[in-house]
């Protein structure tokens, strides 16, 4: 199954992030923000991370999880490789994620990523298949 | 965007002070052109740009970022970079009254402390140029600048500390925009009254992040002063390196506008527009007064840049206002798709245009193609009457992130 793909926007990027629950929509949206990131095939999950977000609801747990993540990668300088969503509701999610830190030779930076948006933000069910658009201010 | 004092503060698109500052030197074409491979490469290793990167020699504490945030381009200059002389040439001299850091969260704190004096990567550049043709001799001169003569440009904002108080803020915003009932058709539009205490929380941040993008233009001002000293072997007195400008392109500041035949105070808000005071506008520095305040509009890396003043049209039709640059027409995956096989570096090379970027992502997403050609916007904003057109600028080399 396709994890995610891009959408065109003249000044941002957007994407269609796909998943079979709940968790596994949040988890390939992190991992579709660092694929635009950095080559991810050159990441190890080396250390492991616990993230606790919390929200007014899932729209909102989307932003606040990509923005933490995109937090931690820009003030510690680590990538991630790895997201597995423990638990999620409309409130509240925990994760667990694997990555390290920069390391320059090793390591490429294709996009720097501005921030999360809540433009066109959505998070839809469709028979047993959950479907997000999420847009990136670059 | 124009709002009045009643209205709502839809401060989501006031979110990361970008800015462009111009500089103009004592050199000229012919001195420099052999040595443009030494000027580059230093500009490129004098100016941190890629991840993580940051100047050894440079420590902040928080106290230090406080005074950052609250002092802006005045902090850089008395702690060494730069001269006291560049202050009469920024907007506002540099510090935007009424920044409060203590309303700044500790995330935005430490993301701001840690990129102090970067570039930035995507379309943040450091780009040296000269002079291609001149429209206004008369005005060209009063702003220093004459036919060949070398420019620079430096194109940066606020950094992660933007960004982080944008994400601060969304979060208020979005309490906000519940609590006084405003019904939002998109929710990155969430907003509150610029006179709630959310609304003034807001601009005393904004405020600070417009401080701290001063502070980094005038870090990274200097350090362009040193690369030309370095890479061609000359003094200040040669290089003769002094700001013609530098404006906010994305900020909502309080200013006086006459509305109905009245002079009201207006919250203006420029957004992908910057400001263009005409002649006499007491906001805009003394020895431009006759002139009108400078505008500068940078093109791609291909083409070239334009230098505009304000004008009295511009004040009267669109709150002192004009275009702040091309504007993309690819977005990133079309231009990356365009570039694809393609070397940039060599094609640019091959127009007398040296570049060094940290990635070859952002060399690609930047090709020429992605943007509208500057020319046709400028003349358009010139027909229009609310700017007019001084002198062109054409690159020579540019560092980008």
């Amino acid at each position: 199954m396709t994890k995610y793909i891009l959408v065109d926007h003249t000044a941002d990027i957007g994407i269609d992030v796909f998943g079979s629950s709940l968790q596994e929509l949040f988890s390939h949206a992190a991992f579709a923000l660092f694929d635009i990131i950095t080559d991810l095939s050159r990441v190890e999950g080396k250390y492991e991370y616990k993230i606790s977000i919390s929200g007014i609801d899932k729209e909102q747990v989307l932003v606040n999880w990509l923005s933490e993540l995109l937090y931690l990668h820009d003030v510690k300088n680590l990538l991630f490789s790895n997201f597995y969503v423990v638990d999620i509701t409309d409130n509240q999610l925990n994760a667990v994620v694997r990555g390290e830190a920069f390391i320059e030779n090793k390591h490429v930076i294709k996009t720097e990523i501005k921030a999360v948006t809540y433009h066109n933000l959505s998070i839809i069910q469709e028979d047993h298949h959950w479907k997000a658009r999420v847009i990136f201010d670059l | 965007m124009i709002l009045t004092r009643d209205s709502l503060s839809w401060w989501r698109w006031v979110r990361y002070q970008l800015r462009v500052r111009l500089l103009r030197t004592g050199l000229s074409r012919i001195e420099i052109t052999n040595k443009l491979d030494a000027l580059v490469n230093t500009l490129f290793t004098n100016i941190p740009s890629g991840v993580g990167s940051h100047r050894k020699d440079l420590k902040l504490s928080q106290q230090d970022e406080k005074n950052v945030l609250r002092n802006g381009a005045r902090w850089a200059v008395s702690e060494g970079y730069g001269a006291k002389e560049d202050l009469e040439h920024i907007e506002e001299k540099g510090c935007i009254p009424g920044a409060d850091p203590e309303l700044v969260s500790a995330r935005a704190l430490e993301r701001g402390r840690a990129q102090l004096g970067t570039l930035g990567s995507g379309n943040h550049f450091v780009e040296v140029g000269y002079v291609s043709e001149v429209y206004d001799e008369e005005i060209a001169r009063v702003l220093g600048l004459e036919q060949d003569g070398i420019t620079i440009v430096v194109h940066t904002g606020s950094r992660g500390l933007g960004y982080q108080v944008c994400d601060d803020f969304i979060r208020v915003m979005i309490d906000a925009s519940r609590k006084y009932n405003i019904e939002l058709p998109d929710r990155q539009l969430c907003c509150a009254p610029i006179n709630s205490p959310q609304g003034k929380e807001y601009l005393a941040t904004m405020a600070c992040a417009a401080n701290y993008a001063f502070a980094n233009r005038q870090m990274i001002t200097h350090w362009v002063r040193e690369s030309f000293e370095d890479a061609l072997h000359i003094g200040p007195k040669e290089s003769k390196i002094s700001l013609v400008y530098d404006v906010c392109h994305n900020i909502a500041k309080f200013e006086e506008h006459i509305v109905g035949g009245e002079k009201k105070r207006l919250c203006v808000h420029r957004k992908g527009a910057t400001r263009a005071f005409p002649p006499y506008h007491p906001q805009i520095p003394d020895a431009y007064k006759s002139v009108g305040q400078p505008v500068l509009i940078p093109g791609d890396m291909g083409r070239c840049s334009y230098v505009l003043v304000g004008t009295e049209k511009a004040y009267a039709d669109t709150f002192g206002s004009t275009c702040h640059g091309a504007g993309r027409v690819m977005s990133r995956g079309q231009a990356t798709r365009t570039a694809k096989g393609r070397n940039i570096a060599r094609e640019l090379k091959e127009k007398g245009i040296l570049v060094r970027a940290d990635s070859r992502a952002t060399m690609d997403e930047e090709i020429p193609e992605a943007y509208k050609d500057v020319t046709e916007v400028v003349n358009i904003v010139e027909r229009a009457g609310i700017s007019k057109k001084i002198v062109q600028l054409k690159p020579l080399c540019v560092i980008k992130g």
